[in-house]
């Protein structure tokens, strides 16, 4: 045996009272040790097996973290297919605050010596670092020039910490030229947020995110921006990233295809951009806009980078008033333009006929008032067809006094005048037209007859907008009830478009007033003669209009009226025209208000001489539009 | 094979003898704790020997043969050794509130040289070697006797003040429960053992109004309710429970445990090391190191029974509920049961000081179990 010899007991008594009380009492320690380790197996059987699967939850909970990948914007199309909204790179640059040598202050005057940077920008770089993880990357500066990135990554390895990034940002390659119809896209606004709480598109909360706050940016942005994608992934408790557990990449946005053609609508914005004026182009049977021009415009792509108060000043304070969008919003009385409604209207209720002859001395008197043609010395006898060509006011007065303001303003409305014309982007106002029952409500005194004289020649409470002065010319070539269109297909999707019905004036009196609209611009005499289409295959026909902005006294009026070219812009007439063309079988409508431009170059006139043509021209291409189709459409 | 009786104290038996004495299924049995520690710390790491886990080898290398130094060792020299060992940890600690320097908020460190010694480490074995010697001349009814009682209070209350005004509760607690459980075996007469305990009992309202450091007081206070403060000092609670939680029954896997890989888990290489394996071993594998652990309980137990001697007896049941008191202290801690205090998991956690005394607390209690047959005079004899 290898093992010690022990005594079998104690020899001494004293040693085996001891030996007893102390295996008694060890026996009752490891009692007490077994408890205890009975107490830690149960509370390991609590914590692991009963509680389990929630710690495991809450272990899930701290590790893995849901991050929000926003999708690329769906782009936005003119009809040839030319991106006018897309995405550019976005040059910026971070500060990594842990990699920088000497902290972020340091990071930052080193990059201030490389790229221009502003003091302003300091702080704020401060302020942005001392509350992050040191981990997490602090945007300095975006929308760089390619000098400045390229100088910035050739200095790169003598600036630690600091970042280069390629980002994207949406891009308006036309600049102010379309900025009513595009609007623009911004970050999302407090209020935004708490209405998208209940749509509940998380999208809105991804940092950075733009969303569209005007025009088909505004109006089509659910479809535009797409659906966001997610990448789940693993931090540790520092909130530092790991590595990537699963990236669904999202839905990329809808590109969105305009009636636009962006070739005219340059054209036309170019020519107008130093007036305040509001012009469009619209096909006469679909009613697709061509072109939809406001000047001034804005450059959509400040709104996007942040405005600063100078140029936030500078949009709000010019008397151009480049915010507002002319052609939907922009109020102005029609003026002659008018005539062909009181012409059309009385043609079709019967109340004259293409020769029915009214007399024009020069002034037209109702009891005790004088109303006077704009040609001092009259127009003697005259038809409808010499009375829109000279655009005789004596004439229509009879007209309207023949027709009365009731059949008159049904008439104004059937064209598309006094109410809003329903087009795709928000903003639209609806302009106005009078009757009776809104004179006695609004000022408790019945109509009069001489306000009907006023209303036949376009003047008084009628006011109406470009678009709906456009839709007018639309109808009156068609003889059907155009609305005016915007966009043609979101995605492949083409957007529904009721069918046009005819707009019941009888075909007579349109060919009557149509023929009519084609003397003025192409006979000799007609007010547009000077600035008419040469070439017979493109004429257009169409009206001449003026609004007055002020009052012309009876002194001034004895005295001879003062020109536009001597008076100061803001008093100078409003320049009006609408038209269309080809004459013969006509396509395009067009209508163009300058404000304060009613001058004898009758620049209004020319702009849409031109603008047809290019239309008209471009039509003769014969190319067909990009739009998508679907499958759905093609089987039609 | 010679068979020695191994009773005669002034023939010393042969090394090799003494060797094959040693009781070598405990020592496989430390040894495979120990290995377990070593995976843990690799796993803390992050699947890397750097910096814990090759480091806490060498230091269980160097250990292991301190434990069979130690074992090999008389223990009537080890009797010799009591005093002089208590009176210099004793005088350490004094040298520690003098010199010491401050680390993780307390002063528990001295520099020897290029050592870093926590004098608080050995007066767990110097206070059981010194209570053994002493109780080990006395019979039941002289343990009680006021006077020869009064000796092993002074001797368990110098320490545990010294420890305490550190301060360090954990080590206080634990050499305070060590000394008492000592008196305990020793027979102490339940007539003190009652009121003792009730006095206890009516002392903690009394020391958390005078006694506890601020500190002390807020581990109290979150551990009570960890959501007071889940982001400061009950982060360690919350987080540890969900680390152990979200094991489960078989764990996350070997290297798996997110709540540790991912800094989630503070101290997750020393004393919340726990923590880590109930998270990647889940119930089964908390249970088999439970397991472990009593096993060697149940050995040192076996050991401390069978000794002829009562030093021999109180020296193996001292390092045995030693032990066991860091296996309680620190289960307790970390599954949320009692308030966190730095007390590690014996031959688990990372750390040095505490391997070294467990290992030599190892040695002695095999050299109880290689000299068990050695019957000890009542006086130290002239052996050292």
């Amino acid at each position: 045996m290898k093992r010690l010899r022990r005594r079998s007991a104690p020899k001494v008594a004293k040693d085996k009272g001891r030996y007893a009380s102390f295996t008694r009492r060890t026996l009752l320690l490891s009692g007490g040790m077994t408890a205890v380790f009975g107490v830690l197996a149960g509370r390991l059987y609590q914590l692991q097996i009963v509680d389990g699967d929630s710690y495991l939850t809450q272990a899930e909970d701290n590790r893995i973290s849901l991050r929000l990948l926003a999708p690329p914007r769906g782009r936005i199309l003119d009809r040839f297919g030319v991106a006018l909204a897309g995405s550019r790179r976005n040059y910026r640059v971070l500060v990594v605050p842990e990699q920088t040598r000497g902290g972020v202050a340091a990071a930052y005057d080193a990059l201030a010596k490389v790229i221009p940077l502003n003091e302003r920008v300091r702080g704020r770089v401060l302020k942005d670092a001392a509350g992050r993880k040191s981990f997490m990357p602090v945007l300095v500066a975006d929308n760089l020039s390619w000098d400045d990135f390229a100088r910035l990554n050739l200095e790169l390895p003598y600036l630690p910490g600091v970042q280069p990034d390629v980002g994207e940002t949406r891009d308006y390659p036309y600049a102010d030229e379309l900025s009513h119809v595009l609007g623009y896209v911004a970050a999302v606004s407090p209020e935004e947020k708490a209405q998208n709480a209940e749509a509940g598109d998380q999208l809105l909360d991804v940092p950075g995110f733009r969303m569209g706050k005007r025009g088909v940016e505004k109006v089509f942005d659910k479809e535009i921006r797409g659906h966001a994608g997610a990448s789940r992934v693993e931090v540790n408790a520092y909130g530092r990233v790991i590595r990537e557990l699963e990236r669904k990449p999202g839905q990329v946005g809808d590109d969105v295809y305009l009636t636009i053609d962006q070739e005219l609508q340059s054209f036309m914005y170019q020519r107008l951009k130093d007036d305040s004026a509001g012009a469009a182009v619209m096909d006469v049977e679909t009613g697709d806009l061509l072109a939809l021009v406001s000047t001034p415009g804005f450059d959509p792509n400040a709104f996007n980078v942040g405005l600063t108060p100078d140029q936030w000043g500078a949009l709000t304070e010019s008397d151009h008033k480049p915010l507002i969008n002319k052609p939907l919003a922009g109020f102005y009385p029609p003026g002659s333009t008018f005539k062909t409604v009181t012409a059309l209207t009385a043609l079709d209720a019967g109340a004259i006929t293409p020769d029915t002859i009214f007399h024009c001395s020069g002034q037209f008197s109702l009891g005790s008032h004088a109303f006077h043609c704009w040609k001092k010395g009259g127009h003697g006898a005259v038809n409808l067809r010499q009375g829109l060509k000279a655009s005789c006011d004596c004439y229509f007065y009879q007209v309207a006094m023949k027709l009365g303001i009731d059949a008159l303003q049904a008439g104004a409305r059937r064209l598309g005048l006094g109410a809003p014309t329903g087009i795709e982007i928000p903003g639209e106002r609806g302009g106005f037209i009078p009757d009776r029952y809104w004179k006695q409500a609004t000022f408790k005194e019945p109509w009069q007859q001489g306000e009907t004289l006023i209303a036949g020649i376009g003047q008084g409470y009628i006011l109406a907008t470009p678009l709906q002065l456009c839709v007018l010319a639309a109808r009156l070539a068609s003889g059907m009830q155009v609305t005016p269109h915007l966009v043609h297909s979101l995605g492949t999707q083409k957007q529904p478009r009721p069918p046009v019905e005819p707009i019941g004036f009888s075909p007579e009196a349109l060919a009557a007033v149509r023929e009519a609209m084609v003397a003025v611009a192409n006979e000799p005499g007609g007010t547009a003669f000077a600035w008419r289409i040469i070439d017979p295959a493109f004429a257009m026909a169409g009206k001449t209009g003026t609004a007055q902005v002020r009052v012309i006294s009876e002194e001034e009026r004895r005295s001879g009226i003062r020109s536009n070219e001597s008076l100061p812009w803001k008093l100078r007439d409003h320049g009006l025209f609408i038209g269309f063309a080809p004459t013969d079988k006509p396509r395009y409508a067009c209508a163009v208000v300058i404000e304060h431009g009613g001058l004898n170059a009758h620049p209004q006139v020319q702009l849409a001489r031109d603008a047809l043509t290019l239309a008209q021209k471009r039509d003769i291409l014969g190319r067909p539009p990009a739009y998508p189709v679907n499958s759905a459409d093609a089987s039609l | 094979m010679s068979v020695h009786t191994y009773s005669d104290r002034r023939r010393p038996a042969s090394l090799s003898y003494k060797l094959s004495e040693i009781n070598w299924r405990l020592v496989v049995l430390i040894t495979l704790i120990a290995c377990a520690g070593f995976m843990m710390l690799y796993s803390a790491a992050g699947g890397s020997f750097s910096p814990w886990a090759e480091r806490q080898m060498v230091r269980f290398v160097i250990g292991f043969f301190i434990l069979v130094a130690v074992a090999c060792v008389d223990l009537r020299v080890w009797m010799g050794l009591a005093y002089p060992a208590y009176a210099f940890s004793l005088l350490l600690l004094v040298a520690v509130e003098v010199a010491g320097r401050v680390g993780l908020g307390a002063q528990r460190w001295i520099e020897l040289g290029p050592l870093a010694l926590q004098p608080s480490e050995l007066m767990k074995i110097a206070l059981v070697l010194a209570l053994a010697r002493y109780l080990h001349g006395l019979v039941p009814g002289e343990v009680s006797k006021p006077l020869r009682l009064f000796v092993p209070l002074a001797m368990i209350a110098v320490p545990v003040m010294l420890v305490l005004m550190q301060p360090n509760l954990g080590t206080a607690t634990l050499l305070a429960l060590c000394g008492a459980l000592l008196l305990f075996l020793a027979g102490l007469s339940w007539y003190w053992i009652a009121p003792t305990l009730s006095a206890v009992a009516l002392a903690v309202p009394l020391a958390w109004q005078f006694a506890l450091h601020d500190y002390q007081k807020q581990r109290v206070m979150t551990f009570l309710d960890p959501h007071t403060d889940a982001l400061g000092a009950g982060w360690n609670i919350t987080q540890a429970k969900i680390a152990l939680g979200s094991g489960g029954i078989i764990g996350k896997g070997f290297l798996l445990g997110t709540q540790s890989r991912l800094n989630f888990l503070p101290e997750k290489e020393t004393d919340f090391i726990f923590t880590m394996i109930g998270e990647e071993f889940g119930f089964l594998g908390s249970m088999v190191l439970l397991g472990m652990f009593a096993l060697v309980l149940y050995y040192g137990i076996q050991i401390a029974m069978k000794a002829r001697s009562q030093f021999g007896r109180l020296l193996a049941m001292g390092i045995t509920v030693n032990f066991f008191l860091y296996i309680m202290i620190n289960g307790l801690m970390v599954m949320g049961l009692i308030p966190v205090v730095g007390i590690p998991m014996p031959l688990i956690s990372y750390g040095g000081s505490a391997m070294m005394t467990v290992m030599f607390g190892f040695g002695l209690l095999m050299s109880v179990h290689v000299h068990r047959g050695v019957a000890v005079p009542k006086r130290s004899s002239g052996m050292i």
